[in-house]
């Protein structure tokens, strides 16, 4: 048993990735996806707000792709538009919960005793909420818009990410560099952001991707509902409302954006997976 | 070698911890004392509270249960102390080395960070001047091209390497005690010795205390000064290693010798202390061993024997200890 270093034979990070096609595949679309949600103007055909009566309620056609809405307005490129608030709803909607649900969970998990059972009894209450009731009401009382939604969902989400988080450190708090840390005199916060968090974190960057297309189905429902993003802005769930009453005359109104929500959906399911896959079996 | 002031001296030290709302005794009324440059050894089954003597010692078992007593460092109280107070003796005074060295070093930091962690946290060493000691550590501990291997992580290492390691950690700061928590438990036989001796080494090179749990009469033998016998969270005897191996005077530290094997024809039965230790939230009234002594009489499932000098140095806590060769039973 001689100490060579076996860094150089182990196939690095970027390889492994490589060689999942699930994962790839989710990378490509979350990416293409990032690149309309920064760019939209460089991939629109047309300008989102253009209004043109001579073109109303057409069918998908070269020239429009996607077809036209009832004010003769580009589907294709109001869908790509959208991309810009929908992925925003995904970062914004997950990310103050990922932060306070990241950190209260590694402190809970930590110190335990009183502050974790008052947490046990708030994570309990949260959940026995059926989640969409409690968020349309949570918007009911703060008024529909995007940055209510936002606060809306980050109120009940953060259970979720710090109930993970505190049983990834209790976990994480089993091995001995944890009470290492306590013997070498360490601080407490040195302890849990240093040592315990970034060991603990996987699980959590994990359910993040997955969360990201649930908040953006959400997102959509709220929107769809009126709750959310408001028309004229456009926005997935906002684009459906607004073809539902041509279903029948009309299906691209609705199908288009549909169908970038189940796309961005699979691709957040992919990556998550994906990484899940990746970054879980470790030695 | 022996200058006989204790830098460690702990006193009626008790721990308790809780679950269910019932109370558990980890440690009944510990007393020992540490010198400079000595080695004692505690030694016991698995739950006879070695662990947790040291947890206490520390400061880590106070997070879980409570711990009552003395525990003297230097004319301090640890018991007692705060623990922004204690941190400054933690890690650079007193040191601590685990049984599992796979998980005892943080898997996403490399060694070289976790090293210099500790000196930044104990010392007040420039950066280069931490680089430079951080090498000097893995040196000294006999890691190999020790520069380049500061920037590896603990997975490129071996069990045998990473002891190596935790011990070069633990000794950053020069501390004056360490404690060593079944050193060598995880590791296979010839890496064991090699560890044991680097530890006896560093003990007498850096004239520094080593407080050792080890559940193995042998590595005690190779290497402690004195020894104590725990046994359901007390200590049943104390005294020169020599002596005690030599002439055992408590049943269960006879028992303890007996379960080692020993110049056995090949498959002949192995001796085990017959029964199985206590569980602590249900000790016996008397002695905690009685139930699973040979030489058992009528006060020891009544009465409780205290630890009691019976020669120069030696303590027993048997109502009916075994005859030395001499045959003077006390």
């Amino acid at each position: 048993m001689s100490d060579v270093a076996f860094s150089s034979d182990r196939p690095s990070f970027v390889r492994k990735a490589l060689r999942k096609p699930g994962l790839v595949a989710g990378m490509l679309i979350i990416g293409f996806s990032i690149l309309l949600a920064i760019f939209p103007g460089l991939f629109a055909p047309y300008d989102p707000n253009a209004i043109d009566y001579n073109a109303i309620r057409q069918p998908p056609s070269w020239s429009h792709p996607f077809g036209t809405d009832l004010l003769g307005r580009d589907s294709l490129s109001r869908v790509i538009w959208a991309y810009q608030v929908n992925m925003q709803m995904a970062v914004l909607g997950t990310v103050f919960a990922l932060v306070t649900g990241v950190i209260i969970g590694a402190l809970v998990g930590y110190y335990r005793g009183i502050a974790d059972m008052i947490f046990g009894r708030i994570v309990d209450a949260v959940i026995t909420f059926p989640f969409l009731v409690l968020v349309i009401a949570v918007v009911a009382v703060l008024g529909p818009g995007l940055v209510n939604m936002y606060i809306a969902i980050s109120v009940v989400y953060w259970v979720y990410y710090a109930r993970l988080m505190r049983a990834e450190v209790i976990a994480q708090m089993g091995n001995d560099y944890a009470a290492a840390g306590v013997v070498m005199g360490y601080s407490d916060r040195r302890i849990i952001f240093r040592h315990l968090l970034p060991n603990a974190i996987t699980p959590v960057i994990v359910y993040w991707m997955t969360d990201m297309a649930l908040v953006i189905l959400l997102g959509s429902s709220l929107g769809y509902l009126g709750l959310g993003a408001q028309p004229p802005q456009a926005e997935w769930g906002v684009l459906i409302a607004e073809g539902r009453n041509f279903i029948s005359t009309a299906w691209w109104l609705s199908l288009m954006p549909g169908l970038a929500i189940v796309l961005t959906g699979l691709g957040f399911s992919l990556l998550g997976d994906g990484l899940a896959d990746l970054l879980r079996p470790r030695g | 070698m022996d200058e006989n002031t204790p830098i460690l001296q702990v006193d009626g030290l008790n721990t308790t911890f809780y679950r269910n709302g019932s109370a558990l005794a980890a440690l009944r009324d510990i007393s020992f004392s540490v010198a400079r440059g000595e080695v004692l050894g505690l030694v016991g089954e698995s739950g006879s509270g070695k662990s947790v003597t040291l947890r206490s010692i520390i400061g880590l078992a106070r997070r879980y249960g409570d711990v009552t007593g003395a525990v003297r460092w230097q004319g301090r109280d640890l018991v007692g102390m705060a623990d922004r107070a204690l941190r400054q003796i933690q890690g650079r005074e007193i040191a601590m080395i685990f049984q599992e060295p796979m998980t005892s070093l943080n898997p996403l930091l490399t060694v070289g960070l976790q090293l210099e962690e500790t000196l930044r946290a104990h010392t007040d060493l420039s950066r280069t001047a931490r680089r430079d000691r951080a090498t000097e550590m893995l040196d000294l501990v006999g890691i190999p091209s020790a520069s380049q291997r500061l920037k590896d992580y603990p997975h490129q290492f071996s069990g045998g390497m990473r002891q190596r390691v935790m011990i070069a950690i633990a000794l950053a700061a020069n501390p004056k005690l360490l404690l060593a928590d079944e050193p060598t438990t995880a590791l296979d036989v010839t890496i064991q010795a090699q560890i044991l001796d680097l530890i006896l080494q560093l003990a007498q090179d850096l004239d520094m205390g080593v407080l050792m749990v080890t559940h193995d009469l042998g590595v005690v033998a190779q290497t402690c000064d004195n020894v104590a016998v725990m046994y359901a969270g007390r200590i049943v005897e104390q005294g020169p290693v020599r002596d005690v191996l030599r002439e055992p005077r408590h049943p269960y530290t006879v028992g303890l010798m007996r379960s080692v094997p020993e110049n056995l024809p090949p498959r002949s039965p192995l001796y085990s202390i017959p029964g199985v230790p206590p569980g602590l939230d249900a000790l016996p009234v008397g002695c905690a061993f009685a139930p699973r002594c040979a030489s058992c009489i009528a006060p020891c499932s009544q009465d409780r024997p205290t630890l009691s000098l019976i020669t120069e140095g030696r303590q027993v806590a048997c109502f009916n200890p075994i005859a030395t060769s001499q045959g003077n039973a006390a």
